[in-house]
Formats: structure tokens, C-alpha cells, sequence
């Protein structure tokens, strides 16, 4: 017997008998059933897998290559897109597809590049308070009692601080505390971890409330009383029971570090200017929207909310499909 | 008033009513093919396994069936009038008038933010005529008849500053107020602690005695059934199983099932080492067995069991839904 | 009550001295301050002279009691970078950022909760799935982008508002009100409707989620089946039961809206306090930013006070504390 599985759409596939029956099984379930119900929530997995694989594949796919500076030549500045004709009577050309801005960068490529940039902070910001999150939110659970109680204040205190303005805190202290030729290049890092500390909170707060679910069933007490170690507990029986919840919390998270790096860089106060995010094209776009250019910030802030929308889609689908109540 | 002096007048009337339940993978029947009536002032009890249905039915007879669940065939009639399809409107203005209804979790029932009084205000003059005053000298009388002590005090007061058993009183005191002609009671002590259970059993007991209105109480407990109800209804897997006078079938249970729970119940004065059990369990609303339900657990079943479903056959002034007596088909029961 | 109110006030008080230690913590470990305000001219006697005027050379808790104690009088020093004390410069942006959230505040409230409550009702109208959808993207538009492209389309092609700065400013009573003037309030507009929408769908989701729940209590049921008019189901319970939790949520969206004022003030140009903080940030200005730090957390305690009070004054269950649970 060939070890083949055939899904739905009958794609043919070599591969294990786990893989294959865990496959099948999932194909037959419940989420992806209610996945497939839904054409907007399938756009907007389409969508967000697009616009991963673009920010990936920048470095090959971009027509110019934006980064270097010696490419650019000043009288390619500001033309508008392909097919337009701006106030003062210039046209677009095929050679810069969506226009360029005001240093001649091409914005088709610097989008992309711009993309890649807020993507890898958004996910190196939601992979840390994940982690870090979880991590607390297991712990605290677990060992309850007074420390529980002053994690979980220090989260609510957190929580009423916005977390734009933790970031920019962090930011500035950062800034401070750091000299300054070795600021500007750790700044992402600190950027990062800005956001990452305005988001640990949720992973936190809920992954603790599991863990405080799952303590009081009775196999986590026999375990306790076996001896089994605590962290084997916690990690073996608990966390396979959180990962949903923090899988929702995560998708919608990463939304949040995304508008949140780029809110900072808008602010000037993100990414360094020499590897602009798509907030920073925004911010550098807005000062020519007066004279009519518009393509400059218009583009890279319509990429922007189709990422974000897309990403807080499939998180709203995720979460309703994975919630037992609503089932 | 007791029941007797009524002439045996049914008040409400089930007819082979239906409920589904549409999902995606297929349409659940939850109640199917239900038939019984309750005379007016007679209390009848409803029992049966979580699950069985019985808690639907209620929920459809008052018109608060939630959706997706749906009547899909059968009819509700009330003192001769049809109310199972009626428009909205029309049914609020029945609900608390004609039928009143108390759940089971007096905690859950109540309005946090409300005072008691005004909860009682309000019912009252939503279907009264009743001036302010008037409505609240009414509320604190029916607190004082619930047995709520120092009601002129207590009306002022919220749901939380009551315990337990007294909310159970201002519930019933709710579903009274507009003296409804039928109460359904579903699961009304489940909740309560063991000691005031009977308390509360007795109460409405007696009020519906007093306001002359019938009870529909819906309970797994026997044992309530056996003290408060005048007949019983024993449903299974959405069906009833049997129905008759309640001596009759606690002494002398026809149907298997029901023979089954009374040998299940422990009983004062009898000498046995184990209770009876019923093997098995219950069957899923998606894994109903054709024929009779309870026929893979019966210890009487035989070949038609298993695929011809029994209807309700008289027996000695019961009816029992099983081929063990099949006969007589049960009495005409629309004797208006 | 009593217990109740000295209680939250307490918290109140650890809140802001924590914050206050934080904020001192900055002064103390982030920067040199006289380095800052005399720059690398200034010679060794003018640097001393200048650490004893600030008092640098005592020990560290007192220097944080005096610091406390400046911060309770209103003085948080002097901006390295404009020279100028800085609750002088506070001042003259406080009334900027006041009145643009409070109308904000109002806008996202007054659209925000009826949309709430409607889509809470009516759950399947087409009106409902509109709104949802509105309300998706608005959670996923950034304020900036908002904010640029009202100026876009209200500013530059339509050229019906002007598109940046605050316009129309009055004196009354020397707070610099903007919204006594029709100038003004075309000033104000684009701005605090950007910086309404963010809000607004949050508090539509919010209303609406909390409405859905509240309509699934058996308390409604029971209501329900006591024959109660749908009017008084709906608005005096399901509603009012609502309410209580979005009163604390609503408050703590007030706050966010301060912080997110930071975004609309640079967007507009407007002339508040965010601007101000933002320029401390980019210029490590310790004395704006700490200062910028402590007046937040102020604000935000005070937030939580009135909301705690409000919660207090509509839910009758925290009001009985230890008097028992009844009789039976």
C-alpha cells in the first residue's frame, strides 16, 4: 500500500500514516469546515500568506534594490505611479510602477523592503511576550498565592498604560541610558522589546488563568503527588492545553506589534530611517501630501491596513472556531 | 380547590410535539412525538434523565424555545386555545398572565441591579392595571404570602441581599403574581440545599393550590415527585415512556424504564444489598435506536421492540408507551 | 462607603508614588543633568555650583522627598531643551489636549454605544453585519493613517477643513479654549474624529459582546418569560446590566485616548501636550518626559477613581460589604 493522503482538493501527497490520518482529520473537522464557510476569512488567509511571502522574498523579488543608497539618483525623485500625471505636468513611467518618493527610492521596493521590516519586528515582538508571557503566566498559575497575586497587579497596573506610550517610555529610557553610537544600533532591538513588554501582559493574564483551570483537575494532582517535577507538569500537561488561546491571542497580537512599530516609526521614534518600515514611508510621504503627491504615503498605508485587517480577520475566525462555547 | 372539584377539565394539552434541532451535519430530534395533559389545579410531574427532554418542553409550551431549536410539528393548546404559533406579541402577553415559569438557579434568576420590589412592580403592571401604589401594597402581600419575613422592609432590598431559599420564594412570588393558571417548575430545588428543599417544594405546593393554578414540575427527583405530584409523566430519550396517576406508577411501574428508576431509588424498610441498576446509559440525541429507545437496555425487550417504536397504549388508567402492552390505543385525551 | 473610598484613595496614593519613584529613578540614572543644561562649555565651578542649586549632592531619598514634594507644588524642573520650567510649558498645552479628547471622548461615546447595542439586538440585520465589518477595519486602520487620509480628502481635494494647527483660541479665565469659535471647532473636528474612531469601534464591539452575554443570562430568560415588554427586557435590564461593565472599560479607553492623542497631535500639528512629550523623547528631554510620565499617571488614577466611584454608584452589590448576606 502507497503511503499517499488525499485531501479534500486532491492533492496528492507522499507522506507518513501520522501525518496522513492527523491530516485527514483536520480536513474533515470542524475548523477547517468553518474555514471553508467563510470566503472572507479565506481571502484573508490568502492575503496575509501573499504578503508573508512578499516580505520573504523581498530581497529577490523587489525590481530596485532600495536599500542601497548609491542607486538612487535625485531626478527620480517624486514621480507619481505608472499612468498618472501629477499637478506639475510629470508622468509616471513603467520603470517605477507605484512612483517613487522624495530621495528617489522606488516605492514599489521600498514597500517590500518596508513590509520585511515590520514584519520581522511584529513577529520578534509577539515570539518574545509570547514566550515571556506564557512562561509567567504558567508560572504564576502554578505557584499561586502572593506571588501570584503581585504579577497579576503589576499586570493590571500595565494594562491601564496604553501601549504606545510603554513603548515610547522604554524607547526614551533607552535612548538615555544608551550612548549614542551604540543606540542607534541596538534601537531595533529596544524597539522590539518595547513592544514586546506592551504585549506580554495578554499571553500572561491568560495562559495564567488556564493554568489555574487545569491545576485543580485531578490529574495534575496525582502528578503533584507521584512527585513528578513541577516545570515537567507545567510543560507536559498544561501548556498543550493553553496553546490555542495563546495561538488567538498571538495572531491578534501580531496585528497590534505591527500597528505598533508602525505608530513609532511614524513618530520618528521607530526603526532608523537608513531601513524604513512602512510607518516611516507614511511619515516621510505625509509632508508632500499638500503638494498633491499622494502616492508617497497613500500606498504604503493602504499595504499597512491590508495586512493588519487581514491578520485581525483570520485571528476573529481563529478564535470563534476555536472556542468551544460557540461550537 | 382540589383538583377533583375542577370536573377533570384539561388545561393544557401536548400533542405529538416535535422539536428539532438543525446543525450542520444533520437535524437533531430532541422531543419526539410528546403527548400528555394537564388538568386545571392538578400538579403533574415531568421526570426523566438530564437530557431526556424534558426541560425543552417546558421551554416550548411558555414559547421560549432558543433558537436553532425549533417546534417543528405538534400542538401546544392552552384551555381549548392554540398557542404554539402564535405571534410574539400575543404569546408575551400569555407569558405570566396564563403560564408562569420558575428555572432552576434562584441565584442566576434575578436581576442584580434591581430591587425586588421593583422586579415585582414591573410584572405587575405590565399586565395589570395597577397603580404604583397599588402594585407595590400587591408586592409586599405576595412577599408576605412566599413566607419572606418583614416584606414592607424586604421589598426594598436587591437579589443579593437574600439567601438562597428566600430567592426561591421571590421567584415563586414572580411567577405567581399575575396568578397564572399553569407554573412550569423546572427543576425548582435542584439548586437548593437539601433542608429547604422541602420547604420550597411545599410553598409552591400550597400557593398553587391557593391561586388555583396547575404545575408542571419537571425534576430527575423521584422522591419530590412522589410527595408533591398528583400524576407523572416519565420521559426518555424525548419520548415518554409512561404516564398515570403517581401511586400507580411508583407502586405498581408498567413501563421498563420506569420499573427500572424506582428500583434505583433506596427505599425506607426494605432490606436489599444493592439498588437496582439500569445498564447502559441514555442514547445520544445523534444515536437514538430505531424501534423502541430503551430497547437495547431493556431486560424484557423482544424482536418488535427493536424496530417498531410503541405508541402511548392504556393500561388500567395509565398509559405506557411499550409492546409489552400493546392493546388497548390510548384514550382520546381532547375532552373539551 | 467610607471604607470603601479610603480604600481606593490608598491605592491611589502607592500608584502615584510609584510612579513618582520611577519617574525620579529617571532623573537619577538617565543622563547627567547638569550636562545636559550647561552643555561641555561650562567650566568645573559653574557644573558645582550648578549640582548645588539642584541639590545633587545630598543623599539620594532626600533628594527624592524634595522631589516629591516639587512635584506636589507643580515644579518638575526645567526643559534641557527649551530652557523653560516645565510646568510652564505644560500649561500653555494642557488646554490643547484636554478639549481634543474630551470631544473625542464624546464623539466615540455617543456613536460608539447606540451602534453597541444595536448590533447586540439585532444580530442578523444587514444594518449589524455593516457595522461589524466597519467596525473590523476600523480596529485595523492605524490613527495616523486615519488622520492622513481625512486630511487627504477633507483638507486637500475638498478643501473643506483646514488641515492642520489649532485655530480660534479664546481666553477664559487663562485656560485657551478652542471650542467657543466656529474657527475653532473646524480646527478641532478632523482631529478628534480620527482620534474618536479607534475608540468608537472598540466601544461598539465592546457594548455589543457585553450585550450579547448579558441577553443569554437566565435573569433575561426569566424575565422574558414573566411576559415583560421587549422595550423594557432590552433597555431597562439587558441594558442597564450592560452598562456596568463598559463604564470601567469606557474610563480606561480615556486614558489610551491621552496616550493615542500623542499620534493625532503630530498628524494635525496640533499644539498639545503629546507634541510636547514626543519632542522630549526624540531630544532626551529628562525633565518632559519624567514630568510628561507623573501627570499621565495622575490622570489615569484620577480616571480610575471616578470610574470605581461610578461602579459603585450603579451596582448595588459592592455597597452591602459586611453586613451579611441576608437573613433567611
Amino acid at each position: 500500500m502507497s503511503s499517499i493522503v488525499v485531501a479534500p482538493n486532491e492533492i496528492v501527497l507522499p507522506l507518513g500514516k501520522r501525518v496522513r490520518d492527523s491530516l485527514r482529520r483536520f480536513f474533515a473537522g470542524d475548523l477547517f469546515h468553518s474555514f471553508r464557510r467563510s470566503p472572507v476569512t479565506v481571502a484573508a488567509f490568502i492575503v496575509t500568506v501573499l504578503l508573508f511571502a512578499v516580505a520573504l522574498l523581498a530581497s529577490w523579488i523587489a525590481p530596485h534594490d532600495t536599500a542601497n543608497l548609491s542607486t538612487l539618483i535625485l531626478s527620480d525623485a517624486r514621480l507619481p505611479p505608472w499612468g498618472v500625471t501629477d499637478a506639475v505636468g510629470t508622468s509616471g513611467a513603467s520603470k517605477f510602477v507605484l512612483g517613487t518618493d522624495d530621495q528617489g527610492r522606488d516605492m514599489l521596493s521600498a514597500m517590500m523592503f518596508g513590509l520585511q521590516i515590520s514584519l520581522a519586528v511584529g513577529f520578534a515582538s509577539v515570539i518574545l511576550a509570547a514566550v515571556f508571557g506564557t512562561a509567567l503566566g504558567l508560572f504564576s498559575g502554578y505557584v499561586g498565592g502572593p506571588i501570584d497575586s503581585l504579577i497579576m497587579r503589576i499586570a493590571d497596573v500595565q494594562l491601564t498604560f496604553p501601549a504606545i506610550l510603554i513603548a515610547l517610555m522604554i524607547d526614551g529610557i533607552a535612548a538615555g541610558v544608551l550612548p549614542r553610537g551604540l543606540h542607534d544600533e541596538v534601537k531595533v532591538y529596544v524597539l522590539v522589546l518595547a513592544i514586546a513588554a506592551s504585549q506580554w501582559v495578554h499571553f500572561a493574564r491568560t495562559v495564567r488563568g488556564s493554568t489555574l483551570v487545569e491545576k485543580g483537575k485531578e490529574y495534575v494532582q496525582a502528578a503533584r503527588v507521584i512527585g513528578v517535577h513541577p516545570v515537567r507538569i507545567m510543560l507536559r500537561h498544561v501548556l498543550p492545553n493553553v496553546m490555542g488561546p495563546v495561538l488567538v491571542i498571538g495572531t491578534l497580537s501580531l496585528a497590534i506589534a505591527v500597528l505598533t512599530e508602525a505608530t513609532l516609526s511614524f513618530l520618528g521614534v521607530g526603526v532608523p530611517v537608513t531601513r524604513p518600515s512602512l510607518g516611516t514611508l507614511i511619515r516621510i510621504g505625509q509632508q508632500y501630501l499638500f503638494s498633491g503627491e499622494w502616492w508617497m504615503t497613500i500606498f504604503p498605508s493602504v499595504v499597512l491596513v491590508v495586512l493588519v485587517l487581514a491578520v485581525n480577520l483570520l485571528g476573529d475566525w481563529l478564535r470563534d472556531a476555536l472556542n468551544p462555547k460557540l461550537r | 380547590m382540589d383538583p377533583a372539584a375542577y370536573g377533570n377539565r384539561p388545561l393544557l394539552v401536548v400533542r405529538d410535539l416535535r422539536i428539532e434541532f438543525p446543525t450542520r451535519r444533520a437535524t437533531l430530534v430532541a422531543v419526539d412525538g410528546v403527548s400528555f395533559h394537564i388538568d386545571e389545579g392538578e400538579v403533574l410531574g415531568v421526570v426523566g434523565e438530564s437530557g431526556a427532554g424534558k426541560s425543552l418542553t417546558g421551554a416550548a409550551i411558555i414559547g421560549l424555545l432558543e433558537p436553532p431549536g425549533r417546534i417543528a410539528a405538534g400542538s401546544v393548546t392552552l384551555a381549548g386555545r392554540r398557542i404554539d404559533n402564535l405571534p410574539y406579541e400575543e404569546m408575551r402577553r400569555i407569558r405570566g398572565s396564563q403560564i408562569g415559569m420558575v428555572f432552576q438557579d434562584p441565584l442566576t434568576s434575578l436581576n442584580p441591579l434591581y430591587t425586588v420590589g421593583r422586579q415585582l412592580i414591573e410584572t405587575l403592571q405590565t399586565h395589570l392595571d395597577l397603580s404604583q401604589q397599588a402594585a407595590r401594597a400587591r408586592a409586599i402581600e405576595l412577599l408576605g404570602e412566599v413566607g419572606i419575613p418583614s416584606p414592607q422592609l424586604r421589598v426594598d432590598q436587591y437579589p443579593h441581599e437574600f439567601s438562597g431559599g428566600m430567592r426561591q420564594r421571590v421567584v415563586i412570588a414572580l411567577a405567581l403574581c399575575v396568578n397564572p393558571r399553569l407554573i412550569i417548575a423546572d427543576e425548582p430545588t435542584t439548586a437548593l440545599d437539601v433542608s429547604i428543599q422541602a420547604q420550597i417544594i411545599t410553598l409552591l405546593k400550597r400557593l398553587c393550590r391557593e391561586h388555583g393554578a396547575a404545575v408542571m414540575l419537571i425534576t430527575h427527583d423521584m422522591g419530590v415527585i412522589a410527595e408533591t405530584a398528583d400524576r407523572v409523566a416519565v420521559m426518555y430519550a424525548g419520548r415518554i415512556a409512561e404516564v398515570g396517576r403517581v401511586d400507580q406508577v411508583i407502586k405498581r411501574a408498567r413501563h421498563p424504564y420506569t420499573d427500572g428508576l424506582m428500583g434505583s431509588i433506596p427505599k425506607v424498610g426494605t432490606d436489599a444489598d444493592r439498588l437496582t441498576q439500569i445498564e447502559g446509559s441514555m442514547p445520544r440525541l445523534t444515536e437514538i435506536p430505531a424501534g423502541c429507545a430503551f430497547h437495547p437496555r431493556c431486560p424484557k425487550v423482544f424482536e418488535r421492540c427493536t424496530h417498531e417504536r410503541p405508541d402511548l397504549a392504556s393500561v388500567d388508567g395509565a398509559q405506557v408507551a411499550c409492546w409489552l402492552y400493546a392493546g388497548a390505543p390510548a384514550e382520546a385525551i381532547d375532552r373539551v | 462607603m467610607l471604607a470603601f473610598i479610603v480604600q481606593r484613595l490608598f491605592q491611589a496614593v502607592v500608584v502615584m508614588l510609584v510612579v513618582g519613584l520611577i519617574a525620579f529613578a529617571l532623573f537619577q540614572f538617565v543622563g547627567d543633568p547638569v550636562n545636559n543644561m550647561l552643555g561641555p562649555e561650562g567650566s568645573t565651578e559653574q557644573r558645582e555650583a550648578l549640582r548645588e542649586r539642584l541639590g545633587l549632592n545630598d543623599p539620594v531619598p532626600l533628594q527624592f522627598l524634595h522631589y516629591l514634594r516639587n512635584v506636589v507644588h507643580g515644579e518638575f524642573g526645567l526643559s534641557y531643551r527649551m530652557g523653560k520650567p516645565v510646568d510652564e510649558l505644560l500649561v500653555e498645552r494642557l488646554p490643547a489636549t484636554i478639549e481634543l479628547v474630551g470631544v473625542s471622548a464624546i464623539i466615540a461615546l455617543l456613536i460608539g454605544v447606540p451602534m453597541g447595542v444595536y448590533t447586540g439586538l439585532h444580530r442578523n440585520s444587514w444594518l449589524s453585519r455593516v457595522f461589524l465589518t466597519v467596525s473590523l477595519v476600523g480596529i485595523s486602520l492605524p490613527t495616523f493613517v486615519i488622520g492622513i487620509v481625512m486630511i487627504l480628502v477633507f483638507g486637500v481635494w475638498l478643501g473643506w477643513l483646514p488641515t492642520f494647527g489649532r485655530g480660534g483660541v479664546v481666553d477664559v479665565g487663562g485656560w485657551q479654549s478652542s471650542l467657543l469659535t466656529a474657527r475653532g471647532w473646524s480646527h478641532v473636528l478632523m482631529p478628534a474624529t480620527t482620534l474618536a474612531l479607534f475608540q468608537l469601534t472598540l466601544i461598539m464591539r465592546l457594548v455589543r459582546a457585553e450585550m450579547l452575554e448579558v441577553l443569554r443570562t437566565d435573569y433575561i430568560k426569566f424575565a422574558r418569560a414573566r411576559g415583560l415588554r421587549n422595550r423594557s427586557v432590552n433597555f431597562g435590564h439587558a441594558l442597564k446590566n450592560t452598562l456596568v461593565p463598559v463604564m470601567t472599560i469606557t474610563g480606561l479607553q480615556i486614558g489610551s485616548l491621552l496616550a493615542f492623542s500623542i499620534i493625532t497631535e503630530t498628524v494635525f500639528a496640533w499644539p498639545g501636550m503629546g507634541l510636547l512629550f514626543l519632542q522630549g523623547i526624540q531630544f532626551v528631554d529628562i525633565p518632559v518626559m519624567s514630568s510628561y510620565l507623573v501627570l499621565m499617571a495622575f490622570f489615569f488614577v484620577l480616571i480610575n477613581l471616578t470610574v470605581d466611584l461610578l461602579y459603585y454608584a450603579v451596582d448595588p452589590r459592592l455597597r452591602i460589604e459586611h453586613t451579611g448576606g441576608g437573613a433567611h
